[in-house]
């Protein structure tokens, strides 16, 4: 058998493809943050959170109001990206003229209430979601063996990258999204509503989180944890890739994925904190990050 | 001279009882545990629970003293729990601190005790240094340890043909000690240890380390972590194919708690061990139902033992006539315990409490008749065999 560093190379590529599929979660999750970041200039601390509340309103629907994966797909992330929007609308939109950290100051307190509520009524080891019917089980890839859900799951977050990116960098409303936040007074000297906007936009940003959720539920134990457990690492994700910038979150989040996913072979003691030493090197070298404009 | 001596000695005995009081007039035992993180359904709230209920099924007072439970969250940090604890023995009068759950932290509460002259019952901690090199006089551990495990997991996976091992280790204390005493219980076995991957504690996503697992080629993937760390872990392997190509795996630490959480579609024909189980005896089934009424839950090991530590302390201060520290650790260790969780229990001179436990599979969803029974009982494994002898044990206390 080949062998690369003392690896064989087919267990090598299996581990490839697992990393490729955290980094799926890892960039649907930065690419909510890198757009609440790059359009509203908050620091969006309740990522997480949203995460979670996906995972939970999916298992709700499931379990309360027997609606399946499928509908889930598409119903949980608008009653997250709903709930976001009126948060936004009723408490965050009063932070805008303020100094930014108190936006981070109010999501990271509104993430902790989210969570400690559900703990409350969960628990913190969760509740099981079973993956739908269409798929379940495998496939022999002869490297490996894949579970078909996890192939589904890379499918639907690159559809849904390419979805957002396309969305704010090739239509009429990306457009005005982007000059709401160049210059929002020009902008709504144009009759367009930018308040309304910037809600859309919230409103965006906890739907992808939710919607990452909800791919999440059936993988990971839907646990009122779950999240704090991921948005650290996003954050480092959005940081590297250069906060704002939404291709860098995509492309960021996939590699990092990946990166992770050789150091869980090599060296699995420090799969956790490989993201941050990049992070710490990437930021001494370019501050910018690796897609950011240099200021 | 002979007179006098006599006399005073006489009216000492007399005096004694009278002396010997409960200080501040009132027993106050500490639950100090994870309330907030991976283990607050392994013991939590749910301890606080129990421990109360133990104070009233005791009838509120002993030596005509009030009994109060106090509680608080440590967040699996020794330094807080560490600091609560000073906390709670230098202002709060606090006479015992109970539950304990994970090892770093219970290793440093039960130092920090002993220098207070304070006595600690451990039912959370898995670690066997709390009872061996690091013994104290006044420290106490009830529920199981990292050896009753390995006896009675890992022997009964060997037994059943599972002779090569591979470990997916929780990268702290616990984990090693979990993974070096079943890889050694495995190989006196005649079993062999063929690889060992070390995880971060709290990882989310372990297919990484389940696909080394499954090219090792074991027969076993023994899983050295606990709480959600074992969930996930045990979800994933569903996934990946690893029970259906033929492994088995053996969660080492795994509880009611967690099977309730994953569900018995994933966790269906686990095998592990615990001490306790509401529904294998009447007693343990009427203490169960009692529980759940109160908590909405069915208690573990580690709440049945929480209760089981509270009544045991309880009837060593009666006992003893005082809830001076001395006194009563005495009494710990010589009182056997007969209780809801334990039968014929008896303390080592280390602080271990030997008592049976038993080897559990997890039942298959169809055959399940109520809610919460989710085990068959396979085996009982009395106390000596699942517990260090004490003269073994590493404690400098024993002789």
């Amino acid at each position: 058998m080949t062998m690369i560093f003392g690896v064989p190379v087919q267990a090598l590529m299996g581990q490839l493809l697992v990393g490729l599929i955290n980094g799926s979660f890892y960039a649907l999750l930065s690419l909510g943050l890198a757009v609440i970041f790059g359009l509203l200039r908050v620091i969006n601390f309740a990522h997480g959170a949203q995460y979670m509340l996906g995972a939970f309103v999916a298992l709700l629907l499931l379990t309360v109001g027997g609606i399946n994966y499928w509908l889930a797909l598409i119903l949980a992330p608008l009653i997250v990206g709903l709930f976001a929007a009126l948060v936004e609308k009723t408490m965050l939109s009063r932070l805008y003229r303020l100094d930014p950290l108190y936006g981070l100051l109010f999501t990271f307190g509104l993430a902790l209430a989210i969570e400690g509520t559900f703990r409350w009524f969960f628990g913190a080891s969760g509740k099981p979601y079973a993956p739908p019917s269409q798929l379940t089980g495998a496939v022999n890839l002869g490297f490996m063996f894949l579970p078909v859900y996890r192939g589904w799951v890379v499918i639907a977050s690159l559809a849904v990258c390419l979805g957002v990116w396309l969305l704010i960098e090739r239509t009429r409303l990306g457009a005005y999204l982007r000059a709401a936040t160049e210059n929002p007074v020009l902008v709504q000297a144009f009759g367009v509503n930018v308040p309304l906007l910037l809600t859309l936009t919230y409103a965006l940003g906890a739907g992808l989180a939710g919607f990452a959720g909800v791919l999440a539920a059936p993988v990971y134990q839907v646990s009122p944890l779950m999240g704090s457990n991921l948005i650290i690492i996003v954050f480092a994700v959005v940081v590297v890739g250069g906060m704002g910038s939404i291709l860098g979150a995509i492309v960021t989040g996939y590699l990092l994925g990946v990166v992770e996913g050789l150091t869980k072979v090599f060296y699995p003691e420090a799969s956790n904190i490989v993201i941050f030493v990049i992070m710490a090197i990437v930021l001494i070298l370019r501050p910018a990050g690796l897609f950011g404009k240099d200021a | 001279m002979r007179k006098f001596l006599l006399s005073t000695a006489a009216v000492g005995l007399i005096a004694a009882p009278a002396v010997a009081e409960v200080s501040d007039g009132v027993v106050k035992i500490g639950i100090l545990n994870d309330q907030s993180g991976v283990y607050a359904d392994f013991g939590g709230k749910y301890s606080y629970e129990a421990a109360k209920m133990a104070v009233e099924d005791f009838g509120g007072k002993v030596l005509d003293a009030s009994i109060e439970v106090v509680t608080a969250d440590h967040q699996n940090k020794p330094d807080i729990a560490s600091n609560i604890a000073r906390q709670w023995y230098d202002t709060e009068k606090v006479d015992a601190i109970m539950e304990l759950t994970t090892s770093s932290v219970g290793l440093a509460v039960q130092a920090l005790s002993q220098e207070k002259k304070k006595i600690t019952i451990n039912t959370g901690a898995a670690t066997t240094e709390l009872t061996g090199p690091q013994c104290t006089p006044y420290g106490f551990h009830w529920a199981y340890d990292t050896h009753a495990l390995a006896v009675g997991t890992g022997g009964a996976l060997v037994k059943a043909g599972g002779d090569s091992w591979f470990f997916l280790t929780a990268d702290y204390a616990f984990g090693y000690s979990l993974e070096e005493q079943t890889g050694n219980f495995v190989k006196s076995q005649g079993g062999t240890v063929v690889g060992a991957v070390r995880h971060p504690l709290a990882t989310t996503d372990y297919s990484s380390f389940l696909l080394q697992a499954q090219s090792s080629g074991a027969k076993v993937i023994g899983l050295a972590n606990a709480g959600m760390d074992t969930q996930n872990a045990i979800k994933q392997a569903a996934e990946f194919g690893i029970t259906a190509g033929g492994q088995r795996l053996a969660a080492l630490l795994f509880t009611l708690a967690e099977v309730h959480g994953i569900g018995l579609d994933a966790a269906q024909g686990l095998t592990l061990t615990e001490s306790f189980y509401w529904n294998r005896t009447p007693e343990s089934r009427e203490f169960g139902e009692r529980f759940k009424e109160r908590t909405g839950v069915m208690p573990n090991m580690v709440h049945a033992g929480t209760y089981s530590a509270v009544t045991q302390y309880l009837k060593a201060i009666q006992e003893a006539g005082t809830d001076e520290t001395g006194a009563v650790a005495a009494k710990l260790h010589e009182m056997p315990v007969n209780d809801v969780f334990a039968q014929n229990g008896k303390v080592g001179p280390n602080g271990r409490l030997i008592k049976d436990v038993y080897l559990m599979e997890v039942k298959a969803p169809g055959d399940v008749k109520e809610d919460w029974d989710y085990y068959n009982v396979l085996a009982t494994i009395p106390g000596d065999e699942a517990f260090l002898n004490p003269a073994e044990s590493g404690c400098p206390l024993v002789k």
